[in-house]
C-alpha cells in the first residue's frame, strides 16, 4: 500500500456560498399542496415553509461550523477520490478505533452527539475503559468527499478506501459501525480485512432469506417486519428507482434548489424516524439543517445520489460474498423500515450481540444518542 | 356550463425572474465521458439553458397560442383550460385532443391548423374537424388540482362534460401517454356521444400464450423501461410533492427532468433536436414552469396508482365504440394487432415508419394523414 498524505482540514464555508443560499431562500416558489393530504404525498407543505423559513431567518451555519471544526479533520486522496474525514482521538491511551459510517441522506453530522461520548466516556458519565477514537468519513460522493469523477465508487470499493484510511491513520485493528450504506459499508470492510476488524455493530441491515429448508418459520412479528418492508418498498423507494437510474437528471433540480433538496431529504428524516417530524419533533430544525446545509455548500446532492447506480451496477459484486465471521452487534430501533429476522441474520452474519431498542429509528446515533452510545459501548466491550 | 375566454398573458416580472434564476443556474459536476448515462447530459443541458436565457423568445408563442380560441371553465370541481378550434367546414366532426405527461397542448400546436382546416392545408374539406385540445387537471393552464382523485377515468368523465358543453353530441377523441388513458375512459364514460378513439399508445398486455418475435419485442421494451426508465414513474406516483418543490423552483432542475423524456421517447437516435428544436421543448417546459404546476403535474401518476388499487379507475371493461391504433415504432409501450386486437374491437391499426411517444409534436406530416384515415370510417 502506498503511503497516503493526510492532511488536516478545517470547513470554511465562503460568505458568498451563504449568501446566495439566502437568497435563493427569499425566492423560493412553492407549489400547492392537497386539502387534508398532510404527508401523504411527500414532504408537507406547511412544515417545508416553516423550515425553510427558519433556515433563511434563523439558522446559524457558522456555529454548526464551529461545532465540527472543534474536532480534528483530516483530508486525504485514496484511489483517486478526496476523501474527508472527522478524526477525534481519545484522550484514553487504550481507546479502540471506531470507523464510524454514515449512509444517504446522512452525513458525519448525523455524530456530532455521539463523538464527544465515545471518545472521551469519563468526562461523559462513562468509564475509561469505554474510550474510542473515532474515525467518520464522508462517504465518496458526499459532503467534503465529493464529488465523484470516475465510475465505480460502490460500497465495496468504498470499502477498501476506508480500510487504506484506517492504516494512514495508524490504525492497523479497529471497530466498526454503520447504518444505512454505512451498515453496507462496514460490512464489507469486516469481510475484506477481518483480520483487522475486531467487532461489526449495524443498526441497519439487509440480507434475503437464507437458501434451503432449515430456515425457522418466521414469528408473526417477524412476519409482520417483512410485510411493512414489502410495503415501504411499494410507496416509498421512488427515490432509489430515480437514484438508482437517472440520478444525473434529479441532481440539477436538487443542486439549483434549496427548498427542493430540503424536501428531497427532509421526507426522509419524517418517515425514517421515531414518529412525525411535524408532530414529534423527532429532529430538530438546527440538526435537521446542519445536514441539509451540508448537502448545499458542497454541492453534492448528485454524486451522493450516484451511490444507488453503482450499486445497480455492481450488485452482487458490492456485498460480502461469505458470511461475515467478525463478531457482530444488531441494534433494532423500532422505527427502522428495514427488519430482518434474527435467523436470516444469522445465515450472514457472526452474529454475537442483538439487541432491540426501546426508541428510535433508521438515524439512530442523531435521534436517540442516549440509546446508541451505550449499546455501542455494551459491544465493543465484548470484542476489544 | 360556464365558459371564460382566455388569453396567455404572462407579466413580465415572472419572465424577469425565469431569467434570473436561468442566470444563477447552479449545475451539478459530471462524470466524464458520462454521456447520457445516469441522465441528462451536462452539457447538453448547460447550451440548453443558455439558449432558454438568451434567445428564446416566450412572446412569439404566447401570440401563436393567443391565435387560438382558448376558453376556461370548472368541471366537476376543476379549472380547465382548453383550445377550441373551430372548423370552418360546416360538416367538420368534433376531435378532443388530450395530451399527457411531460407535455402539454403545446404537442398539438402544428396539428390544429390541418386538422381544423384542411382545405388551407392542401387536404379535402371532408377532413375537417372541430378540434378542442384541454390540459389535463394540474397541467398549466388548468392549474394545481385541489383536491384528490384526479386520474384518467375521472378526466374522461369531466371531457365528456366538456364536449357536451360545447354542444358536441357526437364526436371522436384522440390520445397519447395519459391522453391514451384518458381517451378510452372518456369512450367508456360517454358511449352515446364518444363514436370512436384513436390513440398512439397501447400497453403490451399478453392476451395469448404463445408470443411471437415481436410481442417479445414488445415486452422486452416495457421490462427495460421498468428496469432503467421508470424512476420518474415510482417518484411521480408515490411521493410527487416530494420532487414537485425542486421541479417548481428550478428552471434547470425542470429541464433535465422533462428533456430527458423528450429524449429516450423520440425517434432521434441520441441528439433530440433530430426531433425537436429547442424552441418547441422550451414552449412545453414554459408551460409547466409558468404555472409552477410540475407538481400538480406529477399527482397523475398517485392518482392512476391510488384509482387502480382503489378501484375507482378501471382499465379493463371493453370499449363499444371501434379503436384506431397508430404505433409508432420509438414508443415504448407497444403492442401486437392481435393483442390489441384481443382487448378492443380495432378499427383502424397503422404501424409508422418514423417517430416516437409524442407523434404529434415529432412527425405532424405522419400524425395528421392517420388520424384523417381513421376518422374517415367515423363520420
Amino acid at each position: 500500500m502506498a503511503n497516503l498524505e493526510v492532511v488536516p482540514f478545517r470547513i470554511e464555508v465562503r460568505d458568498a456560498i451563504l449568501n446566495d443560499l439566502h437568497e435563493r431562500l427569499d425566492r423560493t416558489r412553492f407549489p400547492n399542496q392537497i386539502e387534508g393530504i398532510e404527508w401523504g404525498q411527500g414532504a408537507e407543505l406547511q412544515f417545508l415553509s416553516e423550515l425553510v423559513g427558519y433556515w433563511r431567518a434563523k439558522y446559524d451555519w457558522r456555529a454548526t461550523e464551529a461545532r465540527l471544526n472543534a474536532f480534528d479533520q483530516v483530508l486525504t486522496e485514496i484511489d483517486g477520490q478526496r476523501i474527508h474525514a472527522i478524526h477525534a482521538r481519545s484522550p484514553e491511551p487504550d481507546a479502540l478505533p471506531l470507523l464510524l459510517v454514515h449512509g444517504w441522506p446522512g452525513s458525519v453530522m448525523e455524530f456530532l452527539d455521539v463523538i464527544g461520548p465515545l471518545t472521551d466516556p469519563v468526562v461523559h458519565g462513562g468509564e475509561a475503559r469505554d474510550a474510542f477514537h473515532v474515525i467518520a468519513p464522508s462517504l465518496p460522493g458526499f459532503a467534503w468527499s465529493g464529488p465523484t469523477h470516475e465510475l465505480g465508487w460502490h460500497p465495496r470499493r468504498i470499502a477498501g478506501a476506508f480500510h487504506q484510511l484506517m492504516g494512514a491513520l495508524g490504525y492497523e485493528r479497529y471497530g466498526a459501525q454503520g447504518g444505512d450504506w454505512g451498515s453496507v459499508i462496514t460490512s464489507n470492510v469486516a469481510d475484506l480485512h477481518a483480520d483487522a476488524v475486531v467487532g461489526l455493530h449495524l443498526n441497519f441491515v439487509v440480507v434475503s432469506r437464507p437458501k434451503g429448508d432449515d430456515v425457522p418459520p418466521l414469528t408473526a412479528e417477524e412476519e409482520a417486519g417483512l410485510a411493512a418492508l414489502s410495503e415501504w418498498r411499494a410507496s416509498g423507494a421512488g427515490y432509489q428507482e430515480i437514484q438508482g437510474t437517472k440520478p444525473q437528471t434529479l441532481g440539477y433540480a436538487l443542486e439549483d434548489s434549496p427548498v427542493g433538496l430540503c424536501a428531497w431529504i427532509v421526507e426522509k428524516f419524517d418517515a425514517w424516524g421515531d414518529g412525525s417530524l411535524a408532530i414529534n419533533k423527532t429532529f430538530t430544525f438546527d440538526r435537521l439543517l446542519d445536514n441539509i446545509t451540508t448537502y448545499w455548500v458542497t454541492g453534492t446532492a448528485t454524486s451522493s445520489a450516484r451511490i444507488y447506480w453503482e450499486m445497480r451496477q455492481a450488485r452482487r459484486d458490492a456485498i460480502p460474498q461469505a458470511r461475515v465471521e467478525v463478531p457482530t452487534g444488531v441494534a433494532n430501533y423500532p422505527a427502522e423500515v428495514t427488519k430482518m429476522p434474527r435467523a436470516w441474520v444469522e445465515h450472514r452474519y457472526n452474529v454475537t450481540h442483538w439487541v432491540d431498542q426501546a426508541r428510535g429509528g433508521h438515524f439512530a446515533a442523531m435521534e436517540v444518542p442516549d440509546l446508541f452510545v451505550p449499546d455501542v459501548r455494551t459491544f465493543f466491550r465484548t470484542v476489544r | 356550463m360556464k365558459l371564460e375566454q382566455f388569453k396567455v398573458d404572462v407579466p413580465q416580472a415572472a419572465l424577469d425572474d425565469l431569467h434570473e434564476r436561468l442566470a444563477r443556474a447552479r449545475f451539478p459536476e459530471q462524470i466524464p465521458d458520462a454521456a447520457w448515462d445516469y441522465g441528462t447530459e451536462l452539457e447538453y443541458l448547460r447550451d440548453f439553458v443558455a439558449y432558454w436565457r438568451d434567445e428564446y423568445d416566450w412572446r412569439a408563442t404566447e401570440q401563436r397560442l393567443n391565435n387560438f380560441e382558448q376558453l376556461t371553465t370548472e368541471i366537476d370541481g376543476a379549472n380547465v383550460h382548453f383550445i377550441h378550434a373551430r372548423s370552418p367546414e360546416p360538416d367538420a366532426l368534433p376531435i378532443v385532443l388530450t395530451h399527457g405527461w411531460p407535455g402539454s397542448v403545446v404537442e398539438f400546436l402544428d396539428c390544429i391548423g390541418p386538422l381544423s382546416d384542411p382545405v388551407a392545408h392542401g387536404g379535402d374539406a371532408a377532413d375537417a374537424f372541430h378540434v378542442v385540445v384541454p390540459s389535463l387537471p394540474g397541467y398549466a393552464f388548468s392549474g394545481p388540482t385541489r383536491e384528490r382523485g384526479w386520474h384518467p377515468g375521472r378526466v374522461g368523465k369531466a371531457w365528456a362534460e366538456l364536449m357536451a358543453g360545447l354542444g358536441y353530441s357526437r364526436y371522436v377523441a384522440q390520445g397519447g401517454d395519459w391522453g391514451s388513458f384518458v381517451t378510452t375512459q372518456l369512450a367508456l364514460a360517454d358511449p352515446d356521444h364518444c363514436a370512436g378513439v384513436h390513440v398512439n399508445m397501447l400497453a403490451p398486455i399478453p392476451m395469448t400464450e404463445d408470443h411471437t418475435p415481436e410481442e417479445d419485442d414488445c415486452l422486452a421494451g416495457m421490462a427495460s423501461y421498468n428496469e432503467h426508465d421508470s424512476g420518474y414513474f415510482k417518484e411521480q406516483s408515490t411521493k410527487p410533492q416530494t420532487i414537485g418543490y425542486a421541479l417548481d423552483d428550478s428552471p434547470v432542475g425542470l429541464a433535465a427532468w422533462i428533456v430527458e423524456k423528450f429524449r429516450t421517447w423520440s425517434d432521434c437516435e441520441g441528439d433530440v433536436e433530430r426531433s425537436f428544436t429547442k424552441d418547441q421543448l422550451i414552449d412545453n417546459l414554459m408551460l409547466y414552469w409558468l404555472t409552477t404546476t410540475a407538481h400538480s403535474a406529477a399527482r397523475m401518476y398517485y392518482e392512476f396508482d391510488k384509482g387502480l388499487k382503489g378501484g375507482s379507475l378501471d382499465l379493463f371493461s371493453k370499449l363499444t365504440q371501434p379503436v384506431g391504433y397508430a404505433r409508432y415504432p420509438k414508443e415504448i409501450m407497444r403492442t401486437s394487432r392481435r393483442w390489441a386486437e384481443a382487448q378492443h374491437q380495432i378499427s383502424h391499426f397503422a404501424d409508422m415508419p418514423r417517430g416516437g411517444h409524442f407523434a404529434a409534436f415529432e412527425v405532424p406530416d405522419l400524425f395528421i394523414p392517420d388520424v384523417r384515415e381513421w376518422a374517415r370510417t367515423r363520420r
